[in-house]
């Protein structure tokens, strides 16, 4: 190896460093510029009022997203009801039983049903919930949410299943554990950070979602009583602000999608913080 | 098909009293994973209370027979057994009998120990009693203490049965998994190379520790180390592709073998 | 292989062995006395043999060698105290050799170059069956021990009447009596010898059994 030569290695190590780095960066600024222009622009618009007002009417200034805020939460709420056992159930079936055909097959829907577009979802429970109630309703809203859920979940559950090592399902079985509590108790449990992870992260991505609500919780000015009412969410609020010629609402828009965006984090963050590794393994 | 006679051994055990009863009575024993014939006509009698040593070269077939003591070997799709196996005269492949019982009389140790993480020690010893129904925490506790005493562990972890299992040492880990599958009060332990992943102290202490179990229990342990099986066992099968060569008292395998195959190995000519 | 190069310094060690009981033989038929004093200077080459051989022993023990080798080493080792306690006999015959060489030869005859003959035959023999392997050749060479110890006995018997009757004869009739009692402890070792062959190839422990003249049954193998 000659000097000059040695020198031209080292001088595409660092080349190649610096291109990289400079890909880094550039990968994390949009999320920079997206925070940095939700602060500027909403964080001077929430106050208390933000959040425990009602949109006031058309023309008039102050008013809140109260209601979109509580909206949100009890879509969501109805989407872990639909999406989480279906969802947990359906990877623990992947992972543990059924036979190698049907269970290709059944992933193989999965990963279709992960990439159909979300305005798609929205219009199939428009025609199947919507329609037949003869209008629109929380319950539609919870339901098309869940079902985005579903196989969101249920791919993340058999992952997180499958990354158990077998060696415990089997000292289980071993002992004379049944197969089924083999599952529950021992499977399941030493994967429920995974699980759980994988619940709060499909439950932060359906929780910004705009289009399917468009046909199915429909937005609302005013609380919701009932579940066959429609009902407002974040999202649709923001759309609707966003749209809207009023710069008063533009400025509620700024500050709704800063909050859904602190919402989204903090659920992140959450899952760090549950999923640190507390003990020191001995290998 | 001929019946396969039953290999016996052909000198007597040093060790008296429980000599000549039997723990698995194992009868032209085939098995198959698919159209993989692994295991041949394989006829041997386990003495009780005493420890039988599995050896042969990689991909002979001992661990499948060893998991076919216990039904483990169901575990694999498209697998299919002939032949009869016997446990103190109860048929374990009858039809109507459970494979969860059979693993209750005959537990297992693994190669590679696997305490389950999420659960403390003295969960780890108790769980096969407590998720087969067991509530009586009197009984819990006492089982704990006696199933890590007889693991020789006792004494290390006394003060900290609620520390996390997987916060022990490797060697410890083993005999923890040792305790869990005694705490079921199994009446064979089935043991798959327990000691190849530790290092030669731990190694003997999971020796010793077999060597004090064999009074109570009876022990089918596979090893790839010859010099252990020589050490602990009390009996010996060779086994070779599939078939079983050669049963014998272990001295006579390791001193004078009978088959050439038996000897060949043995002496490191092959495998 | 490290057991190659046992057996090969076992071998050697024997092939000194049997030249020495040759030559002390020689030496004392033909009243050689320098062929005496060689043999008992060479004998210190056979004891450097045993101790190279039992170093060579404990070695291969610490591979913990299974099966034939295991009988092949201990064995082995046996062999090798065998051959240096015949160096030793041989040795005693050339000491013996020497002295009777200074003196006038004794008018007896005595059977001792049939003695000699069957004691030197036992042990090539042994040996023989050693690097054969072959366990029924050794058994053949237990029970012409008896033969020997026959032939000491009648040699001792007609040594002891001549004594007697010719007390000027008595320091050389000794040393012929010593010299004889050697060959005989030579066939026994010869015999030591083949009862290691046959547990070699036999694991059969025959030592202290076959005592009654007719050889046991082999075992089939």
């Amino acid at each position: 190896m000659t000097a000059s030569n040695h020198r031209w290695r080292k001088f595409k190590n660092r080349l190649m460093q610096a291109v990289t780095c400079l890909c880094a960066i550039l990968v994390v600024t949009p999320l920079v510029l997206v925070f940095y222009h939700l602060v500027t622009s909403g964080f001077s618009s929430i106050n208390w009022a933000f959040f425990t007002q009602l949109p006031k009417p058309v023309g008039e200034s102050g008013g809140g997203m109260a209601n979109a805020i509580l909206g949100t939460f009890i879509l969501l709420g109805q989407a872990a009801l639909l999406g989480v056992p279906i969802g947990v159930f359906g990877g623990v079936y992947l992972s543990e039983y059924g036979s190698s055909r049907l269970n290709w097959w059944i992933r193989f829907a999965a990963d279709i049903l992960n990439g159909v577009p979300s305005i798609t979802w929205g219009i199939v429970v428009y025609a199947l919930l919507v329609v037949p109630m003869k209008g629109f309703s929380a319950l539609a809203g919870g339901v098309v949410l869940g079902m985005m859920m579903i196989p969101l979940v249920m791919r993340t559950t058999e992952e997180v299943l499958q990354l158990v090592p077998n060696g415990y399902r089997e000292a289980a079985l071993a002992l004379g554990i049944a197969k089924w509590r083999t599952i529950v108790q021992i499977v399941v449990r030493t994967a429920l950070k995974g699980i759980v992870t994988g619940v709060l992260l499909a439950l932060a991505r359906v929780a910004g979602e705009t289009a399917p609500l468009l046909f199915t919780a429909f937005g609302n000015r005013f609380w919701t009583h009932k579940l066959t009412e429609p009902i407002a969410a974040m999202p649709l609020q923001i759309f609707n602000y966003a749209i809207s010629p009023y710069d008063d609402w533009h400025r509620q828009a700024w500050a709704g999608a800063l909050v859904l965006l602190l919402l989204v984090l903090s659920i992140n963050i959450g899952v760090r913080f549950l999923t640190r590794d507390r003990f020191q393994r001995n290998v | 098909m001929a019946d396969n006679a039953t290999i016996h051994p052909t000198a007597t055990a040093p060790s008296s009293t429980a000599a000549n009863a039997v723990a698995l009575n194992v009868r032209n024993l085939s098995v198959f994973f698919g159209a993989n014939h692994v295991l041949k006509e394989v006829s041997l009698n386990v003495p009780a209370r005493a420890v039988t040593a599995i050896i042969g070269p990689s991909g002979c077939g001992k661990s499948t027979f060893l998991r076919a003591l216990n039904r483990m070997h169901e575990l694999v799709p498209e697998a299919r057994m002939t032949g009869e196996i016997r446990l103190f005269g109860n048929d374990i492949y009858a039809p109507s009998v459970e494979p969860v019982l059979v693993r209750r009389r005959v537990g297992m140790v693994f190669q590679k120990s696997n305490p389950f993480p999420t659960m403390s020690i003295a969960e780890n010893v108790t769980v096969g009693l407590r998720l087969n129904g067991a509530r009586d925490r009197k009984l819990l506790v006492e089982r704990t203490e006696q199933s890590l005493r007889m693991a020789a562990l006792w004494d290390e972890v006394k003060d900290r049965l609620n520390a996390p299992a997987i916060s022990l040492s490797g060697g410890q880990q083993q005999r923890l998994c040792i305790a869990r599958a005694l705490a079921v009060q199994p009446e064979v332990l089935l043991m798959d190379e327990p000691a190849s992943a530790l290092d030669p102290l731990a190694t003997s202490k999971i020796e010793d520790l077999i060597l004090e179990l064999k009074k109570d229990y009876t022990i089918v342990i596979v090893t790839h180390n010859m010099q252990q099986a020589a050490r602990i066992s009390d009996f010996t099968a060779f086994f070779y592709l599939g078939e079983l060569v050669e049963f014998d008292v272990t001295t006579k395998i390791f001193t004078s073998p009978v088959k050439k195959q038996t000897e060949d190995y043995v002496t490191g000519r092959f495998g | 292989m490290e057991l190659d190069v046992l057996k090969q310094k076992l071998l050697t060690m024997a092939s000194h062995a049997e030249t020495a009981v040759n030559q002390s033989l020689q030496a004392l038929m033909q009243r050689d006395r320098d062929l005496a004093l060689r043999v008992k200077d060479d004998d210190s080459i056979i004891d450097q043999f045993e101790v190279e051989i039992d170093d060579l022993v404990i070695q291969l023990l610490t591979k913990a060698p299974l099966a034939t080798n295991l009988r092949l080493v201990t064995v082995a080792m046996k062999i090798s105290q065998n051959l240096e306690r015949v160096g030793d006999e041989a040795t005693k015959i050339a000491k013996r050799a020497r002295d009777l060489s200074q003196e006038p030869p004794v008018k007896i005859t005595i059977e001792l170059p049939r003695m000699a003959g069957l004691a030197l035959e036992m042990l090539k023999a042994a040996l023989d069956a050693f690097v054969n392997r072959d366990s029924t050749a050794a058994r053949a060479i237990i029970p012409r021990d008896k033969e020997v110890d026959a032939l000491n006995k009648q040699i001792h018997e007609i040594l002891a009447q001549h004594m007697v009757a010719h007390p000027d004869t008595i320091s050389r009739c000794l040393n012929w009596m010593v010299a004889c009692k050697s060959l005989e402890r030579i066939a026994d070792h010869a015999k030591n010898v083949a009862e290691e062959v046959v547990y070699l190839c036999e694991a059969q422990d025959i030592r202290h059994t076959a005592g009654k003249g007719q050889a046991p049954p082999i075992a089939g193998t």
